[in-house]
């Protein structure tokens, strides 16, 4: 697991509900036997005006100017603001990695699809649940402020914006503990393999069909 | 104190440890790998000096990727090659059973699981896919997982966990006759919305759900991801236990004569208890169901057959308005258009929640005796494993298609997300039985309206979509 403690970055809204890992990675993509190089990908069909694949050169499509990412004002960008249910769909990581490669290391939203939650952590990817009102309000404030910048802070549990307004969000603790920590969570769970193998031996006695 | 959902007692059978926080270490029953969530999940093993915590536990498949015509040339796209290919080194190096393209009982991984008993009551499932939900059909609780949770199983058989908070879904009286398992699923999502069961584990129950057959179910469960909900799940019944008992090839994974009385018996007690507290009960009316057709870009926008493309203007919010008007945009639709006007370009029958042999006989009924109208350019019948397509070859299910027009298919996950060669060009619309109508999920700016298999043959042989109440062998 990356570590993730503290970070300070500019803002990239992305105005728009149910944004699926399609969208995020499509495909095409997930032919890769790799974690890395996703991030030139991400949001292939919205940010590129020509078809993709990866035997073809990204350098050579032309981009989509309306898109968020393509805009002199979004780059280097590493807070993602979305809406409701972000992330919904298919369970790939990638989705996870193309963010991470490409930059992002925050995504704010009113809420997340259960799986896109789970896998962020695995990369460092911090997935931060505010309310719609104070979602709303990021939006709100984004539109008027130019290299509009959250900082946030994953031990104090806050979002604080460049005006000092704070909001608080939530994060179960022993997440909250392993991401701060950057620690591995295989190694974490193989300190109890000996907890694992007792219940394995009552759970086999039980139920031997399953083995 | 309350009696315990279906939900708390499979979980709780399987807590290894609890952490403060309420997280518990939840051991892990059943893997089962496809070749695209996996590949990093064994290197991360072997940089890690790894090796699999049990090996039996594991059952591995290619199905996103395979060809579904001409297998014996191979896969021809490079890219695709090497990870089936890595999917095989993969499960050769560490002795995983894997079904290779060229074997009778490769298929869709959620198809095989159930089909050959490596699916059971009781369990703990996963894979590293978000249709791992259709396993809960049997009384399992089975749920999508991203590739480093694939690692972590592989490596302890077990994954730290949070509870879900539960919801009943209960559909009251019978459906009518031509409502399929797919048009209650979508008549769920279109009530709760994509995000409605996020944060839940769902029980589908009530008459409507008993009625159905355990592959019905499997396609309700399958979609309980599309209501944003990781897991679904049905209780056990004596279908339930028929299913696993009686499966046509042999089910090589269920329980033997020896352990088959036991298991029986343990599986009696994976329901609700009748003085069980759900976090959320929805109820929706069988009879008021009809057969159900998406119109947009996400399985929340959906109406009945009889129904009209909605107005973004009666949206309830902004957010929801705008979501609308960019779905119809780029669906091509105009509000107010009757469902039954809209031509279709192509038909796809097949994906992991819809491609069983219940499947195949409903869309061969609608298909019997008509053809492909002139309009629509390719039906594709992908079965969903291959001990699936040989049960339909024997029922001759295969010649009734043919004859209609349609191209008879290899299995595997096929257009339901277009990784291998099954495609829509640009700007195409499709009937399909799949899952998702993601923009370009079936191919580049295409077009999906989900349905079920009668359904989609309807608007097959009719160029259009059409009530399959109202065609001979489709009610």
């Amino acid at each position: 697991m990356e570590k993730f403690t503290q970070h300070q970055g500019l803002v990239v809204p992305m105005d728009r509900p149910n944004v699926d890992t399609d969208a995020i990675i499509p495909k095409q993509y997930l032919k890769s036997v790799k974690r890395a190089g996703f991030g030139p990908n991400l949001f292939d069909d919205w940010r590129y005006l020509d078809p993709g694949d990866p035997a073809i050169d990204n350098a050579s499509r032309r981009l989509n100017p309306d898109f968020l990412l393509n805009q002199p004002a979004y780059q280097g960008g590493t807070v993602l603001l979305g809406r409701e249910n972000f992330g919904c769909g298919s369970s790939r990581e990638h989705a996870v990695w193309a963010l991470t490669d490409y930059g992002f290391r925050v995504v704010i939203a009113p809420s997340f699809a259960d799986i896109f939650f789970n896998n962020s952590f695995k990369s460092g990817l911090l997935p931060i649940t505010l309310s719609e009102t104070e979602v709303e309000q990021l939006f709100e404030e984004e539109r008027q402020v130019a290299g509009y910048a959250l900082e946030v802070d994953l031990q104090a549990e806050t979002v604080t914006t460049p005006g000092g307004m704070v909001f608080s969000f939530q994060m179960d603790e022993f997440r909250k503990y392993r991401l701060l920590n950057g620690l591995d969570d295989i190694g974490l769970t193989l300190q109890h393999q000996d907890e694992i193998k007792g219940y394995e031996a009552d759970h086999r006695a039980a139920a031997p069909w399953l083995f | 104190m309350a009696g315990k959902t279906l939900y708390d007692k499979l979980w709780d059978a399987h807590i290894v440890r609890t952490e403060e926080d309420g997280s518990a270490l939840l051991y892990i029953d059943r893997q089962l790998l496809h070749e695209v969530t996996s590949p990093q999940a064994f290197e991360g093993l072997r940089l890690a000096g790894r090796t699999p915590w049990r090996v039996g536990a594991n059952l591995a498949v290619p199905d996103h990727n395979v060809p579904t015509t001409q297998r014996e040339e191979g896969i021809t796209d490079p890219v695709a090659r090497i990870q089936v290919e890595t999917l095989d080194r993969n499960a050769d190096e560490f002795g995983i059973t894997e079904f290779k393209m060229g074997d009778i009982r490769q298929g869709i991984v959620h198809v095989i699981g159930p089909e050959q008993g490596a699916t059971l009551p009781g369990m703990t499932i996963v894979c590293g896919d978000s249709h791992t939900s259709t396993h809960g059909a049997l009384g399992a609780l089975a749920f999508g997982i991203g590739t480093s949770e694939v690692e972590h199983v592989l490596a302890t058989q077990c994954l730290v966990q949070k509870k879900s908070k539960s919801m009943l879904v209960r559909i009251k009286g019978a459906v009518g006759t031509g409502v399929t398992g797919k048009d209650i699923v979508l008549a769920v999502i279109g009530k709760i919305g994509t995000a409605g069961g996020t944060g839940y584990a769902i029980e589908f129950a009530g008459e409507a759900i008993e009625n159905l057959s355990v592959e019905g179910r499997m396609t309700v469960c399958n979609m309980a991801i599309e209501g944003g909900a990781r897991a679904g799940m049905v209780a056990v019944d004596q279908k339930t236990i028929d299913y696993v008992k009686n499966g046509t090839q042999g089910r090589a994974f269920a329980p033997t004569e020896v352990h088959w009385q036991e298991a029986v018996a343990a599986w009696q007690d994976l329901h609700s208890d009748a003085d069980a507290v759900f976090d959320a009960v929805v109820e929706l009316e069988g009879a008021e169901i009809a057969p159900q057709v998406t119109w947009g870009t996400s399985p929340e926008m959906v109406v009945a057959i009889d129904a009209t493309v909605p107005d973004p203007a009666a949206a309830a919010d902004e957010v929801k308005r705008s979501g609308m008007e960019k779905a119809l945009a780029y669906m091509g639709l105009e509000a107010g258009t009757p469902i039954t006007a809209i031509p279709v370009d192509k038909v796809f029958v097949g994906s992991c929640t819809n491609s069983r042999i219940e499947d195949l006989r409903a869309a061969a009924a609608v298909a019997r005796g008509r053809t492909r109208a002139e309009n629509v350019s390719q039906v594709l019948i992908v079965p969903g494993s291959g001990l699936i397509k040989e049960q339909a070859e024997r029922e001759g299910l295969d010649k009734i298609f043919i004859e209609a027009g349609f191209e008879w298919r290899d299995p595997g996950c096929s257009m339901c997300l277009a990784m291998n060669a099954d495609r829509l060009e640009p700007g195409e619309r499709c009937a399909s039985t799949s899952n998702r109508n993601f923009e370009s999920r079936q191919g580049l700016n295409s077009r999906t309206h989900l349905v079920s298999p009668a359904m989609a043959v309807a608007a097959a042989v009719s160029g259009h979509f059409a009530d399959v109440r109202s065609l001979e062998g489709g009610a």
